[in-house]
């Protein structure tokens, strides 16, 4: 692996210097994750909330299935919302196919059952602790959703950082329904496969270990961020 | 904290319709791994992009999977290297028409040890059967690319049928070009590639060219406009636009200017 050291600092002073190509990529990857992450938690949450404390035929069923749905292939799901956003496609008059909407579309189908699934695990472990409060307050099943969720939400928090990472690392569901078009769809991951496939490994390397540290340094925002609230938090009560 | 998360929620939604809807006139091209991974399409899009204002956005991909997304209206124009699958692709009435652009050549590349003494020949037929013979290991793309279809039809025209050995000597990476030369290098293993995919592959290791200059290692690329009649949606006039500079005196000479280690590697035949 000669040249590696050599290559990473290239690419790190390209980050440092701030090449906009770099950084334009870089920007996109965290634009479509962060989105698909927000959409998933609107969408996951309450779901996840929902199957935590409903009771109903096929509840335990639906769990199973959900905590499947975490391992879903992101090369499936890529193939599936092709498909779907395809010119033949069902949602093919939307002409979404090879744009960014396309790949956070993806990505939400990656996520949502991630921070559903842990949603779910939470919440229920907190509403069997509340149970008995919430029933002489005369709190219905469902309507305690928002209260468990607020009082949940540090450990949420890890649930969309779980989703964050799955969304931010993934390649194979972007790459096709993005198609790696460059100024347009090309994002870091696909970047990386690009280098690989011509050969310039160390480049290829130097993009991933970059790609770590925003992870890194993403979740050491949200994790001060949430520190910072929890203080607060014990402050103001 | 939530009025914080609606203001999140909204400018989400509001850069999400922004995505959608920022317009300017651009065509989406399903074309090959070897016309971007050697370069070739950032060296001529620029040129074209000034003086058209649309903005080229290419797929590359594997020629089979090119033409099935050209084939499911996902593309506007069609550039790759497989003759008799664009022929077919336009008699299925899925292509305007069909026309010369350039050509390269492929090589076969190998280890420098070169296990089945091939290295100096200049007929791929003997090379092969000589690979076959020493069962030297030989990684193919068996992805349905251009590439593909090519090795497969130098081993029907040699008399061999080298999946019989798949899984042993005959190994089948279903990858693209790069990744196929990444697992070559790897593994010391043959493998055929076009010239200009070779020539801007940084990981070369121990390979080097053993056979080339055979006639029958020539690779015609065209160029089809997605016929508008099959998917309305086709940008049609931008896209001929395109392949009418492509053809035309500009691009066939950008084409020619391109160089790879000082090589020129793709040759203008638009007739």
């Amino acid at each position: 692996m000669q040249g590696f050291a050599g290559e990473f600092s290239h690419a790190l002073s390209l980050i440092l210097n701030g090449d906009a190509e770099l950084w334009s990529i870089v920007f996109l990857s965290l634009k479509v994750s962060v989105f698909a992450v927000l959409i998933s938690a609107l969408i996951g949450m309450p779901v996840g909330a929902a199957l935590a404390v409903a009771r109903f035929p096929g509840r335990r069923a639906l769990i199973v299935l959900m905590n499947a749905l975490m391992g879903f292939p992101p090369v499936v799901v890529g193939l599936l919302v092709y498909l779907m956003l395809s010119r033949s496609g069902p949602l093919g008059v939307l002409e979404l196919l090879y744009t960014p909407t396309a790949m956070i579309i993806a990505q939400v189908v990656l996520v949502t059952p991630i921070v559903a699934a842990l949603t779910r695990q939470v919440v229920e472990m907190l509403a069997e602790e509340y149970s008995e409060q919430l029933r002489s307050l005369g709190v219905s099943r469902l309507a305690s959703v928002p209260v468990l969720l607020w009082d949940a939400r540090l450990a949420l928090i890890t649930a969309l950082l779980a989703g964050f990472g799955r969304a931010i690392a993934e390649v194979g569901a972007v790459i096709i329904v993005g198609g790696n078009i460059n100024h347009v769809t090309r994002v870091m991951t696909t970047t990386i496969a690009l280098e690989t496939s011509k050969g310039n490994l160390a480049l290829a390397l130097a993009l991933g270990a970059i790609l770590i540290g925003i992870a890194v340094a993403v979740n050491a925002m949200v994790s001060a961020a949430s520190l910072r609230a929890e203080r607060e938090g014990l402050r103001h009560a | 904290m939530r009025r914080a998360i609606l203001r999140a929620v909204a400018l989400g939604l509001g850069m999400m319709a922004g995505v959608a809807t920022a317009e300017e006139p651009f065509i989406v091209v399903q074309s090959t791994t070897s016309t971007q991974n050697s370069g070739l399409l950032d060296y001529l899009l620029p040129g074209f992009e000034a003086e058209s204002g649309i903005d080229v956005r290419v797929v590359a991909v594997g020629t089979g999977q090119a033409i099935r997304n050209a084939v499911n209206g996902d593309g506007d124009v069609l550039l790759v290297h497989s003759k008799p699958a664009e022929e077919k692709f336009v008699a299925d009435g899925w292509g305007v028409e069909r026309l010369d652009l350039m050509y390269n050549d492929f090589v076969l590349v190998g280890p420098k040890s070169d296990p089945a003494g091939v290295k100096g020949g200049a007929d791929i037929l003997s090379a092969l059967s000589a690979i076959e013979a020493a069962e030297a290991v030989f990684a193919s793309r068996a992805d349905d690319s251009g590439t593909h279809k090519a090795e497969m039809s130098h081993w029907a025209d040699a008399g061999l049928d080298p999946t019989e050995a798949s899984g042993e000597w005959y190994r089948e990476t279903g990858s693209g070009m790069g990744a196929t030369l990444n697992i070559a290098s790897g593994m010391g293993a043959y493998t055929l590639t076009d010239r200009a995919t070779w020539l801007s592959f940084g990981n070369r290791g121990d390979l080097e060219i053993l056979v080339e200059g055979d006639p029958r290692l020539f690779n015609q690329y065209g160029v089809i406009l997605v016929n508008p009649e099959r998917h309305p949606k086709t940008r049609a006039t931008a896209g001929q636009r395109f392949i009418d500079w492509l053809i035309g005196p500009d691009g066939q000479a950008a084409i020619a200017d391109f160089r790879l280690e000082g090589q020129q590697v793709f040759f203008p035949n638009a007739q």
